[in-house]
């Protein structure tokens, strides 16, 4: 195989499934060596077109070509034994089980009697782990491990074999910025070794940092390849969604009613302690920090999901207490959480009842549920969200993840909440739904909303709020107003680094 | 769609398995004894289901809402000998409150232990399946229970009465169902069910006070069994200890074939009306066609678990599939 050899040729694929064209006609390829992001929004046909690639789906029409010969994918193992290999973006490990076995699952070296081969297998592992360079051994238990760790672990599986491509889908979704860094040296010593690397993300910082080429799919069609170099952010945008995007610090400042939620002294145990800070009506506090900073956890007790230690919360100068989220809910907070689909939906239901869920008990006509205010209510958010659905008979898990979140903040709209606490608003939501969830919540702040947005993206963060809250290790390092906030000096604070100037 | 592929009929079966396979049964009980479609036979059907149908309904709360209910069958029996006993004590007209009051007790008991206490619903039921029957053996000292007078009682009404020609056991069952139905399709607590069965976390995040409507599930799944034991009790007007012994399952087996899952979040007292019946018409056609009362037990076991194999296949779309 000489160098201008692709390590992996996809030729023409076509797939349709009933009434949909998933994939038409797609050709694409990366080579040995190569970063090769593959971009899209969501329903785009990366994941079907990987789903192909992996033997899941067969193609209705078209070539894989691995090297130089045409292969048929029958499944995964099929797929990883020619050299695909995955690393998904939601993990499959099995949690109680060590490293080494995860690794080798159903590979296990065995010596007589069928019996496990401990110390081979072990050696093998210790030596691909020492590849990677991570802090922890073949015996650890993989529940014990951080999800940055579990994700070494998945890579280390890719490496039992000789690699000839390896994808990686989303593989920074739950990562902190400093894990980040270690993957992406991983992967570049994967590229050093001549592995040819598909990289699926949305995230378009990591994508110009890492990757050489860039491929764009949308409704299904290949729409071209960008040289990483020399493009730009606003180009690939405009080859996915076919018009321009705005990635600007937030500047529109809108008049500032009074306090609304004021937080003094809030402890809870080790997830944080001495928080405060207040939200006047109108304003937008993001709360930026890496993973475990205690900013989820602040969410969840001012919504009732925890006790607090110490502390206090005033909603509009009264002291209150929030026992539950049906408290919280009675006095006007509300949460959009930060994991959609474990706990901001109940999937199997249609949209009407998910989005009138908090006030069912409210909306009635006698001893029953009024379903024609139900539906009134889903019509006035679905025009005034733009949610696209067929039909409020529609169950939620059917629909895409950025119309799902409006779902989820309809949800909340419609019980006109004094304060509304928004966390990861646009996690896993493609590019197009997530400046459209950003305009909303700065429309929001507009119409007096008092809001909160805690987030792990410095761009999101900037782009929505009015001042900026920095969290390290359960503690407000600083607070930025969004003339002062800068790259630097936010990921300082983030990091621990106490710089000079105002503190809190 | 040029061909019917493999996997589209797969698909389908899965979907619509239990009422192709019902079909075929009818179909066949029919060619082997004619006697099956007889009108006099349907309701006699309906009429033996009907104790069977009502503690389904409340069990459809229960399995609604993502828990399940192994207790239904002893607590059925301890309802019957608690009423039979204060039948002669107190009058039937204080009995009955009184075996309603108690029975609802151990609703409230076993609301708690899942609903506030959090604990696992098939270990807790599961105990409450034996304690419940040591609590009927104790309280019946082991003895069969009569009602002195079998002749004189209006309390026969319940199991043995008529109204405009219909038997009242049936009556009771589909008047419940009607309630219970709307109960469970149309108030807000009915939504609530589901929305707890469907993702208990998103239903918390939505305000919704779990603890609370798990308990109340207990409690109408309790209510129902009540019922069932006063029907029973009424019909016989004397019982053993063991007379609701093994319903538990057959009750799941009822809710099961009616599409509810076992996961939660779906199913409606419709479709279990629907189960109750698929069940009793099954159980009534191998009688008829001669088998032993005790092949049903097995035919139960084999029914409950093509029901549950056809659900999780409705979910992944096909019948077998290397992927859980």
């Amino acid at each position: 195989m000489t160098d201008d050899t692709p390590a992996l040729r996809l030729e023409g694929i076509v797939k349709t499934f009933p009434g949909v064209r998933a994939l038409d006609g797609v050709s694409f390829s990366v080579m040995p060596g190569e970063v090769h992001a593959l971009m899209g929004e969501n329903g785009a046909g990366k994941s079907t077109l990987m789903k192909v690639l992996g033997g899941i789906h067969q193609p209705d029409a078209g070539k894989i070509i691995v090297g130089e010969r045409p292969v048929v994918m029958s499944g995964p193992l099929e797929a990883k034994a020619k050299g695909i290999v995955f690393i998904h973006q939601e993990l499959s490990l099995a949690e109680e089980l060590t490293v080494a076995e995860n690794i080798y699952l159903g590979e296990l070296p065995r010596k007589r009697f069928g019996l496990v081969d401990w110390d081979r297998l072990y050696a093998r592992t210790d030596a691909i782990l020492k590849k990677l360079k991570v802090s922890f051994d073949a015996r650890t238990r993989v529940g014990d491990l951080s999800i940055a760790n579990q994700q070494m672990v998945e890579i280390a599986r890719a490496l039992t074999v000789e690699a000839k491509a390896v994808i990686f889908d989303e593989p920074t979704a739950s990562l902190t910025d400093a894990e980040k860094v270690v993957l992406f040296d991983v992967i570049a010593d994967l590229q050093s070794a001549g592995v040819g690397i598909i990289y699926i993300s949305h995230r378009m910082e990591e994508i110009f940092k890492i990757t050489d080429r860039i491929s764009v799919l949308r409704d299904g069609q290949y729409r071209g390849t960008l040289d990483t170099a020399e493009t730009t952010e606003e180009e690939v945008t405009q080859l996915m969604i076919g018009r321009s995007l705005d990635l600007s610090r937030n500047v529109s400042h809108h008049t500032l009613g009074d306090v609304a939620l004021e937080v003094r002294g809030l402890s809870c145990g080790p997830l944080f302690q001495e928080i405060d800070f207040e939200v006047r009506s109108g304003e937008v506090v993001g709360f930026y920090g890496l993973v475990g900073a205690g900013r989820t956890e602040i969410a969840e007790t001012l919504f009732g999901l925890r006790d607090p230690s110490a502390g206090s919360i005033l909603l509009d100068g009264a002291e209150v207490r929030i026992n539950s989220p049906a408290d919280a809910i009675a006095l006007g907070i509300s949460l959009v959480p930060e994991d959609r689909k474990g706990q901001g939906l109940v999937l199997g239901m249609n949209c009407r009842d998910n989005m009138t869920l908090p006030q069912v008990d409210d909306l009635t006509a006698g001893p029953f549920v009024a379903e024609g205010s139900e539906v009134a209510i889903f019509d006035q958010y679905r025009d005034k969200l733009d949610i696209r659905t067929p039909g409020w008979k529609q169950l939620v898990g059917n629909l895409s993840g950025g119309n799902q979140q409006k779902i989820v903040i309809g949800k909340w709209l419609s019980m006109h909440p004094r304060v509304l606490i928004v966390d990861e608003p646009t996690r896993g939501i493609d590019v197009g739904s997530k400046s459209e969830i950003h305009n909303l919540i700065r429309d929001l702040a507009a119409q007096g909303y008092a809001v909160i947005v805690i987030s792990s993206e410095m761009p999101e963060v900037l782009h929505v709020s009015d001042r900026i809250v920095a969290m390290y290790s359960g503690r407000i390092m600083r607070t930025f107003t969004s003339d002062e906030v800068t790259e630097d000096n936010l990921i300082q604070a983030i990091s621990g680094i106490r710089s000079t100037g105002r503190v809190a | 769609m040029t061909s019917v592929t493999k996997t589209q009929i797969g698909g389908f079966l899965a979907r619509q398995g239990i009422l192709v396979a019902f079909a075929l049964f009818i179909i066949g009980f029919t060619l082997a004894n004619q006697r099956f479609l007889d009108p006099d036979n349907i309701l006699g059907v309906v009429r033996s289901s009907a104790i069977l149908g009502v503690m389904a309904l409340g069990v459809t709360f229960v399995v609604i809402s993502g828990n399940l209910d192994l207790s239904v069958g002893s607590m059925m029996s301890f309802s019957t000998i608690v009423v039979l006993d204060l039948h002669d004590k107190l009058g039937p007209t204080l009995a009955i409150p009184a075996m309603f009051a108690m029975t609802l007790c151990l609703g409230a008991f076993i609301g708690f232990l899942v609903g506030y206490l959090k604990l696992n619903s098939l270990i807790v039921t599961l105990g409450m399946l034996s304690a419940i029957h040591g609590l009927t053996l104790t309280y019946s000292g082991g003895q069969n229970m009569d009602i002195a007078d079998k002749a004189g009682t209006w309390f026969s009404v319940f199991g043995q009465g008529e109204a405009l020609g219909i038997p009242v056991p049936i009556l009771i069952f589909l008047l419940l169902a009607a309630v219970l139905g709307t109960i469970l399709a149309r108030t807000p607590f009915g939504r609530k069910v589901y929305a707890v069965g469907g993702n208990g976390t998103a239903a918390t995040f939505s305000g919704i006070r779990r603890a609370r409507v798990v308990f109340a599930c207990y409690l109408m799944s309790a209510f129902c069994v009540a019922t069932a034991g006063l029907i029973q009790a009424s019909r016989s007007l004397g019982s053993q200890n063991t007379v609701g012994q093994g319903l538990e399952l057959e009750v799941l087996a009822a809710v099961i074939l009616g599409g509810a899952s076992l996961l939660g979040g779906s199913g409606t007292i419709f479709k279990t009306v629907i189960g109750v019946l698929i069940l009793g018409f099954i159980q009534n056609g191998l009688l008829l066609v001669g088998l032993q009362f005790y092949v049903q037990y097995v035919v139960t076991w084999v029914i409950i678990i093509l029901a549950v194999w056809l659900d999780v296949a409705a979910k992944r779309g096909k019948l077998l599939s290397p992927i859980a």
